[in-house]
């Protein structure tokens, strides 16, 4: 056999899966969303749009992507400098920090439910503090900026993690005597951070973004699990109009919106947060 | 020790803190049963009466354990998809220099920039016709183009960091190149590819739009969870949450070692 076509071999069985279950589909999606009784019409997205939980849905995206994805980005950051001057068990420490890494958004918001619900641990907390004197309802339709804060919450708990594990493996990319010869240069430890280390970790802060944005815009079990229907997103809009209206055409027009911002997002971090090819 | 360190070191256990806690909290919930659930104020500990009895009940909530058990089957299987798809692909972009490869690789990272389980939407009626609907492979053929990638990338990492003199002395000495794979290179990428596949299984496990799309009655833990929240009692919800986490937790416990290196790598 001539070895010229080995790694073809090697790589034809991966390509033929993602085409059956990436690209056949995502063709099919856009098929799906701009056509309504086999005709190429834009009826889907005038359901979607003239359905009254839509603008919420588009309005509460960005909201949690906009607070959530730069807090987590900001924390992150500061846990992986923390991590730099932990002496013994570091270890422990990343691992504890890490293991929401491994947590499904659908568990994280029960988790978060069993701590804010009427009679949760939060509402405990404020009765012995004398704040409550009974339980409370945060998670209602009447209390829509608790309701936000603690789905913003949630987020950070659980998805802080997966920025923090790129930052950390991009810190230990870093040579250490550029953070060494900004000391010899007399940089006090600010300069040090945002002249020597936050320039050098640039690509990674740029996958993380990439990659935490457009799981952001993702979400929907945290959501649904936390607010119920009270707190209507993309996702869990697309998932509604499936599972529940049985409309795939309007499912699929947000399928596309969602498609559509998640691009958005990727290039303009790619072009916000290129590398200028002298620094390569 | 300086008042600077004790600060520090607070930080460190808060943040330690606000990652454990609500797991412990969430286990309460779990163990604690109906009882534990409806009362106010709440306990921050264990229940004095924590006895086999409460344990049996959680143990008994029939529809978290069935739907666990088709959740670990769609893992193991996109588990499986992924190393045997993900591994060839990774040497062949390791070991050869061809036409296409910078492009395959593109491609593989183009996936990231896509909200892939959404495209399970249109995937139903193709299911339906081959009998894939409502079947754990179904929903791990849909996980695996999850998982696919990170396995490719990661793969590839791994065998650019093995030698290739040292495949190649395999062949001096008489190996074909299959047995040279199989005897040099496949031993020294084992630990790296076990952590691939222990991610592979985290990714599946913890899929809920695509797994909730693509069945009806059997139904994966998270989908089965996502489909009773609003009439299941609490207790079964927090127990269906804590039954979730256990695996993560120890997963990543396995795979800590590697996380970063593998994170490191997988996003140049």
């Amino acid at each position: 056999m001539n070895a010229r076509f080995i790694p073809y071999l090697l790589i034809a069985p991966s390509l033929g899966f993602l085409t059956v279950l990436f690209f056949v589909p995502l063709v099919q999606t856009i098929a799906l969303a701009f056509q309504a009784d086999g005709i190429w019409s834009a009826a889907n997205f005038a359901r979607m749009a003239g359905d009254l939980d839509f603008t919420d849905a588009v309005v509460n995206t960005f909201e949690i992507v906009i607070i959530v994805v730069p807090l987590q980005l900001l924390l992150a950051l500061a846990m992986a400098m923390m991590l730099q001057h932990v002496r013994g068990g570091r270890d422990i420490v990343l691992w504890i920090w890490s293991i929401p890494l491994g947590i499904s958004d659908l568990a994280a918001g029960l988790v978060w439910l069993a701590i804010l619900t009427d009679k949760g641990y939060l509402n405990t907390i404020l009765l012995h503090l004398g704040v409550l004197s009974g339980p409370r309802s945060w998670l209602s339709y009447e209390t829509p900026v608790t309701l936000l804060s603690a789905i913003v919450v949630a987020e950070l708990w659980r998805a802080t993690a997966i920025v923090l594990v790129i930052l950390v493996a991009g810190v230990q990319l870093i040579p250490k005597e550029y953070g060494e010869a900004a000391d010899v240069f007399g940089a006090t430890p600010w300069q040090r951070f945002t002249r020597v280390t936050l320039p050098l970790l640039k690509p990674s802060i740029q996958t993380a973004l990439i990659l935490r944005t457009v799981l952001a815009f993702e979400m929907f079990a945290i959501v649904l699990s936390i607010g119920g229907r009270n707190f209507p997103v993309l996702v869990s809009e697309a998932f509604n109009w499936q599972y529940n209206q049985q409309d795939f055409g309007v499912a699929a027009a947000y399928a596309v919106i969602v498609m559509g911002v998640s691009l958005a997002a990727t290039l303009i971090y790619l072009w916000a947060l290129r590398t200028p090819a002298a620094q390569r | 020790m300086t008042l600077r360190r004790a600060v520090f070191i607070t930080g460190i256990v808060v943040l330690c803190a606000w990652t454990l806690v609500p797991i412990y909290l969430i286990a309460l919930g779990a163990v604690g049963g109906r009882t534990v659930v409806n009362s106010w104020p709440k306990l921050f500990l264990p229940p004095a009466d924590l006895s086999l009895a409460t344990i049996r009940d959680f143990l008994d909530i029939a529809g978290v354990w069935s739907s666990a058990l088709y959740s670990v089957e769609a893992a193991v299987l996109c588990m499986a998809f992924s190393i045997l798809l993900g591994v060839p692909a990774g040497y062949a972009l390791a070991r050869f220099a061809f036409t296409g490869a910078t492009a395959y690789r593109l491609l593989v990272l183009l996936t990231r920039a896509f909200p892939v389980a959404i495209l399970a939407l249109p995937l139903t009626v193709g299911f339906i016709r081959l009998g894939l609907y409502d079947t754990p492979l179904g929903v791990s053929l849909m996980h695996t183009a999850l998982a696919l990638p990170f396995a490719v990338l990661v793969s590839a990492s791994l065998f650019q960091a093995i030698p290739r003199e040292l495949e190649e002395a395999a062949w001096v000495f008489g190996c074909s190149p299959v047995g040279g794979f199989l005897r040099v290179v496949l031993p020294l990428a084992l630990p790296g590819i076990a952590a691939t596949a222990i991610f592979a299984f985290v990714i599946s496990w913890n899929e809920v739009f695509a797994a909730s799309v693509l069945t009806v009655r059997h139904k994966t833990l998270t989908a089965y969870l996502l489909s009773v929240l609003s009439e299941s009692p609490p207790h079964v919800q927090f127990a269906g949450g804590f039954v979730l986490i256990i695996p993560s937790v120890l997963f990543i416990f396995l795979v800590r070692k590697r996380l970063f290196s593998m994170w490191g790598i997988a996003n140049r």
